[in-house]
C-alpha cells in the first residue's frame, strides 16, 4: 500500500516525435521537421524568402533567423529556421519573444533592401510582394544606407516569356532551385561573385523550359516577371477565381485572375493531390484564345449565296434542326472532339442516341483504333483515383511509359515522375525512340544522366513497340523485374497508332501485376469515355452491345424499351469515310480540327461531301468554313463544368468571367434537340452532371479485353526511305495557344532527328536542312542527331513548319522518303 | 414698433459693409490656393508624361473614382521616361469626393489638383474624364508624346534633376498646376 506521490502524468511524446519549446510553448513535432514548419503549425510566421515547402532547404536569404537553445546552452548566433530541424529539448525563440532574433531579422532585411530599388509603383509584384509585406511587418522603419544602389540594365529577357530585373533580386535562389529540383532544366543559375552575384542564363542558351512560369510565381520579389502580364494590372483590381486547366488531361488546379471581363493572367492553384503548386507554361499563358480575332460569338447560317451570315439563335437552331431531321433517315454522325467537359460529352452522347438515333458518335479526334475501344472499355472506364492516382504513381517503385512522352503530352505527370525518380529513386522506363529530355530528367541520378538514361529507354522502331512489349522479358528483363510488384504502366493515346500495343501493354500489366493507366493528351478524352461519347460505350461505361445495359439507360432516360440503337456505332475514321463516300447525310462536329485526324484529306473531303454539317465551335476553323450552321459555344472561362483527368478524378470549375451571352455545348445541344422534338434535359452543366451521376456505373460483365496481335513493323525498302516517328511537342501550333507569341518563343525548335549512321546513309548533315517527303508533300527542317534506331527519323507532329498529318498525310510508323 | 427699426437697422448697416455675394456666372473668382478642384496629369519639362500607370491613385481612392491601366513604353512610342506609362487614365467626377488621397499616393507627383471647380454636366458620360482631358496643356518647349527622352538617358535623370529643371528659367514650368 503506497500512496502515489508521483508527479501528475506527463503527456508522453508520440512515437517519431520530439518535444521542443517555441516561444515558451511546448510543442511535439515529427522528427526531421524544419523549425519554420513547426512554427507555422503554431501560427507563428517567421519571415522568409528562400524557403518553399516543395523545394529543398537552402538557407540562402537568412531572413528566417531565430534564437535557438540546445540542451540549455544557447547557440552562439541566431540560426536559420528554414534549414534547422527540430530536436528534443530544443528551445526556439522567434522574433516575437527574442530581441536577438528580431534584431537579426531587421538587420538582414535592411541588407536585402540596400540594393533593392524603390520601384514598387511600377513593379508587377507590388501589392502581392513578400518582400514588401515582410519589410513592413519585420523590417526597420528606415535604412542607414546612404550610398548609391547597385543597378543593372533592366529588364533582361531570359526567354521570350520571362523577364529578369536583376536589381530587384534578393538571391533567394528559388528559381534556380525550382529549375534544378522540380523541372530539371537548369538553364537559369547564379553568376558572378560577391556584390555582383546575380541570376542569369548562359549566353547561347535562353531559359527554355516548359515550366518557367512557375519561377515567376514563386519569385518572392518582382525580379522575375512575365512578358505577357508585365504592367497589365495591379493585384488589387484583379478578381480571382479557382479554375482548372483545359489544355491537358492532368487536371491541374489553377487560379484565373480577371479584370473587367478580361482574363489577365492565370496562376497555378494548390492541389497537393494533383499538380502540387506547379503548372506548365501552356496552362499558365495560353489563354489569349478567349479574345482572339477568330472567336465566334454569333450563330451563323450558310445562305443561298453560299456565304455564312450571322443570324439569331432561333433562326440558326431552326435551320440546324430542320437539316438534321431531314438527314436522320440517311444517318447522322457526331464527332465530339476531345476537349469537352464531362457534362458536354454526356450531352453529345445523349444527343447522338436520342436526337440522331444512332451510336455513330466518337470523341477521338486523333488516330484511333478498335483495339483502343476495347482497351478503354476493359481497363479505363469506371476507374478513379482510388486505383491509380498521382500519389500511387509517385509511390510506385517503377513506371513504364508506353507511347507517352510525359513532358510533352502530360507535363504534370512528368513532374511527378521526376519527383519520384529524384526522391524515391523510382525507376522510370520509356518505350520510345530516342533519349528525349524527359528520359534524361526522369533518370534516377541527376548529373550522371547518360548510363542511367540509357537504362531507362527501351528503344523500338516505330510500329514495333507492341512486339517489344510482348517480348519484354527477353529484351529488357530488368524492366519486367522492376515492374513486378507495384509497378505502373502508363499508356498514351498514341498507342492507338501501333496495332497490338494496347493489348501488349495490358498483357504485360497482367503478367507483372502492374497497374495500367491511360494518359490521353486532351482534357476531355477521359470524361468522354465515362460519358459515353464513344461508338461502343453508353454513359457509365455500359457496352452498347449489352441489352441489360441498354435497358438501364432506357429506363433512366424514360424511353420505351428497345428504343436505343443496338448496333455499335462507327468510329471517327469510319464516319468520315462514309461521309466522304456520300453514305452519311449529316455530321454534327464539336471542336474538331480536321488536321488532327488520321487522314486530313479524307476528313476535309467528308466535310465537303456530307449533305448537312453543323459545327459547334469557339473559333473559325476548317470545319466552320464548310459548315451549314455554326453555333458558338462558351469557353471554359465563361461557364461552369468539370473534367475527368487521366486518373479519373473529377475536377470542377466555375465561370471566371461573366457568362451572359454565351452558352455551353450542353445547353446548345439541348435546345437543338428540343427543336428536333427531343428532350435531353442538359440545359445546364449541373443538370447534365446530376443525370450522369444518377445513371451510375456499369455493373455486370466487363467488356472483353483487347486482343490484337502485334503487326509486323514497316521496314525501309528502298534507298532514301525511313520509318517516321512522331509526336506532338507541348508548345506547338495547337489552336488554343493562338495569339501568344511570348509563349511560342519558348517552344522547342522543330527539328528533324535521326542517328548519325542513318544520316550518313540518307545524306543528311547535322545542322543542315533535311527533307521528309511523301506523295502529298514535304517537310524541311534542320537535322539534329539523336540516338534513334537505324532507319528511323523523328519529326514533331504539329510544330511550325512541321504539320506531319496535314502536310505528309502519314503518321507514326509509316514510311517516308528522306533526303538532304 | 421697436422691432421695425431694429430690422431696418440691420439692412441699413449692411449697406456700408463689404459685399460677400459672389457674382458667380458673370464673375469667376479664383478658389483658395489649395482648393481641391479638378485633377491634372502633369508633364516633364519636355512634354513626356509623369504618370507611370502605377494605379496607386486608384488604390488610394476611397470612392473608386479612378481607373488606370498601365502600358509598356517602347523605343518607338515613348510616353513617359522609364518602362511604364499610364495607357488608360480615367477619373469619374460623379464619384470623386475631392478628398485628395490620390494626390498623396502619387509617387511621381504626376497627379495634382487644380483650382478648377466647374464640374457639372447634364449627362454621366461627359463626367468621366479621360487621359486626354486630364493631361496638363503643353507649355512652350514641351512636345506632344510619344517622343524620345530629351532631358537625359534614363528616367533617373528626369527624377533626380527634376527640381533643378523646374527652377531653370529656360525650361517651361514643369508643374503648371494652375489651369487658369
Amino acid at each position: 500500500m503506497t500512496t502515489s506521490l508521483e508527479k501528475p502524468d506527463v503527456r508522453p511524446v508520440p512515437e517519431g516525435h520530439v518535444r521542443l519549446t517555441i516561444d515558451g510553448e511546448e510543442v511535439d513535432a515529427p522528427k526531421g521537421e524544419l523549425i519554420i514548419r513547426s512554427c507555422e503549425r503554431l501560427g507563428i510566421i517567421i519571415p522568409r524568402f528562400c524557403d518553399h515547402p516543395l523545394l529543398a532547404p537552402a538557407g540562402a536569404c537568412r531572413q528566417c533567423l531565430v534564437e535557438v537553445e540546445m540542451g540549455g546552452r544557447p547557440m552562439p548566433k541566431p540560426q536559420a529556421s528554414c534549414t534547422m530541424t527540430v530536436a528534443d529539448g530544443m528551445v526556439v525563440k522567434t522574433q516575437h519573444s527574442s530581441p536577438v532574433a528580431q534584431k537579426a531579422q531587421e538587420g538582414v532585411m535592411e541588407l536585402l533592401l540596400i540594393n533593392h530599388p524603390l520601384d514598387c509603383p511600377i513593379c508587377d509584384k507590388g501589392g502581392e510582394c513578400p518582400l514588401q509585406n515582410q519589410a513592413m511587418s519585420t523590417g526597420r522603419t528606415d535604412s542607414r544606407f546612404v550610398d548609391e544602389k547597385r543597378t543593372f540594365p533592366k529588364p533582361l529577357a531570359i526567354s521570350t516569356q520571362v523577364l529578369l530585373d536583376r536589381e530587384r533580386c534578393v538571391l533567394c535562389q528559388r528559381c534556380t532551385r525550382f529549375s534544378e529540383q522540380i523541372a530539371g532544366d537548369p538553364f537559369i543559375d547564379l553568376l558572378e561573385r560577391g556584390a555582383l552575384q546575380q541570376i542569369g542564363v548562359a549566353q547561347d542558351k535562353p531559359f527554355q523550359s516548359y515550366f518557367s512560369g512557375n519561377t515567376i510565381q514563386i519569385c518572392p520579389v518582382g525580379a522575375l516577371t512575365s512578358a505577357a502580364y508585365r504592367f497589365r494590372s495591379r493585384p488589387f483590381d484583379l478578381v480571382s477565381t479557382p479554375s482548372v486547366c483545359e489544355h491537358c488531361a492532368c487536371g491541374s488546379a489553377m487560379r484565373t485572375d480577371t479584370r473587367r471581363g478580361v482574363v489577365l493572367r492565370r496562376l497555378a492553384g494548390n492541389d497537393p493531390e494533383v499538380n502540387e503548386e506547379w503548372i506548365p507554361d501552356k496552362s499558365r499563358f495560353a489563354f489569349r484564345y478567349l479574345t482572339s480575332a477568330g472567336r465566334i460569338t454569333r450563330p451563323m447560317v450558310r445562305g443561298s449565296d453560299g456565304a455564312l451570315t450571322e443570324t439569331s439563335w432561333t433562326d440558326a437552331l431552326r435551320v440546324a434542326a430542320e437539316g438534321l431531321l431531314a438527314a436522320r433517315e440517311g444517318g447522322i454522325g457526331v464527332l465530339a472532339g476531345g476537349r469537352l467537359t464531362v457534362e458536354d460529352a454526356y450531352a453529345y452522347a445523349k444527343f447522338a442516341r436520342l436526337a440522331a438515333g444512332t451510336n455513330d458518335i466518337d470523341s477521338r479526334a486523333r488516330p484511333h483504333s478498335a483495339e483502343e475501344l476495347d482497351f478503354l472499355g476493359a481497363h479505363v472506364v469506371g476507374n478513379g483515383p482510388e486505383r491509380l492516382s498521382y500519389t500511387r504513381l509517385e509511390a510506385a517503385p517503377a513506371v513504364l511509359c508506353v507511347a507517352l512522352e510525359p513532358e510533352e503530352e502530360a507535363p504534370v505527370v512528368f513532374l511527378r515522375l521526376r519527383k519520384a525518380a529524384q526522391k524515391r529513386r523510382q525507376k522510370v522506363f520509356h518505350l520510345g525512340q530516342w533519349t528525349t529530355p524527359a528520359v534524361l530528367r526522369t533518370a534516377v541520378e541527376l548529373g550522371s544522366t547518360e548510363p542511367a538514361a540509357r537504362d531507362g529507354l527501351i528503344r523500338a522502331v516505330p510500329g514495333a513497340e507492341a512486339a517489344v512489349l510482348t517480348e519484354l522479358a527477353d529484351v529488357a528483363p530488368h524492366v519486367v523485374e522492376a515492374l513486378t510488384g507495384g509497378g505502373v504502366i502508363l499508356v498514351g493515346e498514341r498507342a492507338a497508332e501501333v496495332p497490338g500495343l494496347f493489348t501488349a501493354a495490358a498483357r504485360l500489366a497482367e503478367r507483372t501485376g502492374a497497374v495500367i493507366g491511360w494518359v490521353p493528351r486532351r482534357a476531355g478524352e477521359r470524361g468522354a469515355v465515362e460519358a459515353g461519347a464513344l461508338p461502343t460505350l453508353l454513359p457509365g461505361g455500359r457496352p452498347v452491345a449489352d441489352a441489360a445495359a441498354r435497358a438501364e439507360v432506357e429506363q433512366a432516360w424514360g424511353l420505351p424499351a428497345g428504343t436505343l440503337p443496338a448496333t455499335p456505332g462507327r468510329s471517327t475514321a469510319e464516319m468520315l469515310a462514309a461521309a466522304a463516300a456520300g453514305e452519311l447525310a449529316a455530321l454534327v462536329v464539336g471542336g474538331v480540327d480536321p488536321f488532327d485526324l488520321p487522314d486530313p484529306a479524307v476528313a476535309l473531303e467528308a466535310l465537303r461531301n456530307v449533305g448537312f454539317l453543323v459545327s459547334l465551335e469557339l473559333h473559325t476553323s476548317a470545319v466552320t468554313e464548310l459548315a451549314d450552321v455554326v453555333l458558338p459555344v462558351a469557353p471554359d472561362a465563361q461557364r461552369s463544368g468539370s473534367y475527368l483527368n487521366w486518373e479519373g478524378r473529377r475536377v470542377r470549375f466555375g465561370p471566371a468571367l461573366d457568362a451572359s451571352g454565351v452558352l455551353p455545348d450542353c445547353r446548345v445541344l439541348d435546345t437543338l434537340a428540343v427543336e428536333m422534338d427531343v428532350d435531353l434535359f442538359t440545359q445546364t452543366p449541373a443538370a447534365a452532371a446530376n443525370e450522369l451521376e444518377r445513371l451510375g456505373r456499369h455493373v455486370g460483365v466487363a467488356p472483353p479485353a483487347p486482343s490484337v496481335d502485334p503487326a509486323e513493323p514497316l521496314r525501309p525498302r528502298f534507298f532514301g526511305q525511313a520509318v517516321l516517328a512522331t509526336w506532338r511537342q507541348l508548345l506547338d501550333e495547337s489552336s488554343l495557344a493562338v495569339d501568344e507569341p511570348a509563349l511560342a518563343g519558348t517552344a522547342r525548335p522543330a527539328q528533324l532527328r535521326c542517328n548519325p549512321a542513318t544520316a550518313q546513309r540518307l545524306g543528311l548533315v547535322a545542322g543542315a536542312p533535311g527533307t521528309v517527303r511523301t506523295e502529298r508533300g514535304t517537310i524541311t527542317l534542320p537535322v539534329v542527331f539523336a540516338d534513334l534506331p537505324d532507319g528511323v527519323v523523328w519529326l514533331p507532329a504539329n510544330s511550325p513548319g512541321s504539320q506531319v498529318r496535314g502536310t505528309l498525310g502519314v503518321g507514326h510508323g509509316d514510311l517516308v522518303g528522306v533526303s538532304a | 414698433m421697436f422691432d421695425f427699426f431694429k430690422g431696418f437697422g440691420v439692412t441699413f448697416s449692411t449697406m456700408f459693409k463689404k459685399v460677400v455675394t459672389e457674382e458667380y456666372p458673370e464673375d469667376f473668382p479664383p478658389a483658395a490656393p489649395r482648393y481641391h478642384g479638378r485633377h491634372q496629369l502633369n508633364r516633364h519639362p519636355d512634354g513626356l508624361e509623369k504618370c507611370v500607370g502605377c494605379e496607386l491613385c486608384a488604390w488610394a481612392c476611397p470612392a473608386d473614382a479612378i481607373y488606370v491601366e498601365g502600358g509598356d513604353n517602347t523605343e518607338e512610342a515613348r510616353y513617359s521616361p522609364g518602362e511604364r506609362y499610364g495607357a488608360i487614365y480615367q477619373i469619374n467626377y460623379l464619384r470623386c469626393i475631392g478628398c485628395g488621397l490620390c494626390i498623396e499616393a502619387c509617387p511621381t507627383r504626376s497627379l495634382t489638383m487644380t483650382n478648377f471647380y466647374e464640374l457639372a454636366d447634364d449627362n454621366r458620360q461627359d463626367l468621366i474624364f479621360t487621359k486626354e482631358q486630364l493631361l496638363a496643356p503643353l507649355l512652350p518647349g514641351m512636345e506632344q508624346p510619344p517622343h524620345p527622352m530629351r532631358l537625359g538617358d534614363d528616367e533617373q535623370d528626369y527624377y533626380v534633376q527634376g527640381p533643378t529643371l523646374a527652377r531653370r528659367s529656360d525650361v517651361a514650368d514643369a508643374v503648371g498646376e494652375q489651369v487658369r
